[in-house]
């Protein structure tokens, strides 16, 4: 982030910038930087929270008038439920015990598609309380479409075939389970009750579901092989870090 | 961490007289466009009028949180905070185009992108960028 201010400055653009790794702005000294205390994915805090969000921008807007740099402020004030007990968040569907023997590829399918039906009302729910809004829509594959090709993944491993023309099957693949993840999680928050961490969606998603299992199994093949695109996500880009534990490798 | 040298300086012009484009690095776009992949320094033009409600999130990494932005798109792109500060005179106005690479990408890699984005920044009068990580 900070890199990009230094090139447009170089080219006479002016920049301020949020910064939710102090130590990074440290280092690279972009000329504006105000650093938050906040959760990676929220750099103006916290959602539907205007009046502190309006808060975060003025700050950082204001740095432009500063008439020397590099200024790294520090915002000190912590995000709106930062500080709340969040314990209050539940599943609004339960599932069965996710498939404890994922070998077989019309089980896991099956048991993928259980999964998405339950949650589709929840998912629309979601939806609608956002007027329309969802993440769901990157791959342009259908729920269905996506845990049938996870599930050909998970069992053909490398010579599973991308579904979409034009993708690799690791794109696919990324696009996909990106998909299906938000599917699965704007559905798991379609209750607006109580706040709801990434961790206790985690928790959920990658404890408590087939998909969670399914992707752990993913992850735990794309390790060890050799196929060049899915050696490439298989670090950072298929199972988040508080999540890792569940996974051979870590 | 690569070593950017020197830190820059460009002066701004006073707030309520600058007009204000958004960078974000969240790997953002309007569904619809090409998903981000892999680690190009390509990015994406989210339209100031486009219908924020279409805006999706392909970064490449796991390891940030989105239950926020599911619920609100300006916990990541503050858009309706904008246009709310332009409203009341805080700032000029804000751009017609705003910009969303993913911000895995090396930085060095982005150089030649961002250096030919500034001519767009030009033309649509853009007097300062806010710089949104996510």
């Amino acid at each position: 982030m900070g890199g990009l201010a230094h090139y447009l400055e170089e080219e006479g653009i002016p920049t301020t910038q949020i910064a939710l790794i102090r130590k990074h702005a440290e280092e690279i000294k972009p000329p504006r930087a105000l650093a938050v205390p906040f959760e990676l994915g929220r750099p103006l805090g916290a959602p539907n929270e205007p009046e502190f969000q309006r808060r975060v921008l003025r700050t950082c807007l204001e740095l432009l008038a500063r008439d020397s740099g590099p200024v790294l402020e520090d915002f000190l004030d912590n995000a709106p439920g930062a500080d709340v007990d969040q314990d209050g968040w539940a599943c609004p569907v339960n599932f069965a015990a996710p498939m404890d023997d994922i070998s077989d590829q019309d089980l896991i399918r099956q048991s993928l598609e259980q999964e998405i039906a339950l949650l589709r009302p929840w998912y629309e729910e979601s939806k609608q309380t956002r007027k329309g809004r969802t993440n769901f829509g990157i791959s342009g594959q259908t729920p269905e479409d996506i845990a049938a090709y996870l599930a050909e993944v998970v069992i053909a491993r490398e010579d599973a075939k991308s579904p979409i023309a034009g993708t690799p099957p690791h794109l696919a693949f990324k696009h996909m389970a990106d998909d299906i993840r938000y599917f699965y999680m704007e559905a798991a928050i379609a209750r607006p009750d109580g706040q709801v961490t990434d961790l206790e969606i985690g928790n959920w998603l990658w404890g408590e579901t087939t998909l969670g299992k399914v992707l752990v199994t993913i992850r735990d093949w794309a390790m060890e092989t050799e196929e060049k695109g899915f050696k490439a996500l298989a670090i950072t880009a298929i199972v988040p870090t508080h999540q890792r534990h569940r996974t051979i490798h870590g | 961490m690569p070593d950017f040298g020197e830190t820059p300086w460009a002066d701004a012009r006073s707030l309520p007289e600058s007009r204000i484009c958004v960078l974000s690095t969240a790997g953002l776009h309007v569904r619809g466009d090409a998903p981000f992949v892999g680690y190009a320094a390509d990015y994406r033009v989210i339209p100031g009028d486009a219908d924020m409600d279409d805006l999706v999130m392909s970064h490449l990494s796991t390891n940030f949180d989105r239950t926020g932005f599911y619920q609100d798109v300006n916990v990541a792109f503050p858009i309706d905070r904008l246009r709310e500060l332009a409203e009341e005179g805080v700032i000029g106005s804000v751009a017609n185009h705003h910009f969303s690479f993913m911000g895995a990408t090396q930085p060095a890699r982005m150089e030649p992108v961002v250096k030919d984005m500034v001519g767009i920044l030009k033309a649509d009068g853009v007097d300062a960028v806010l710089l949104v990580p996510v």
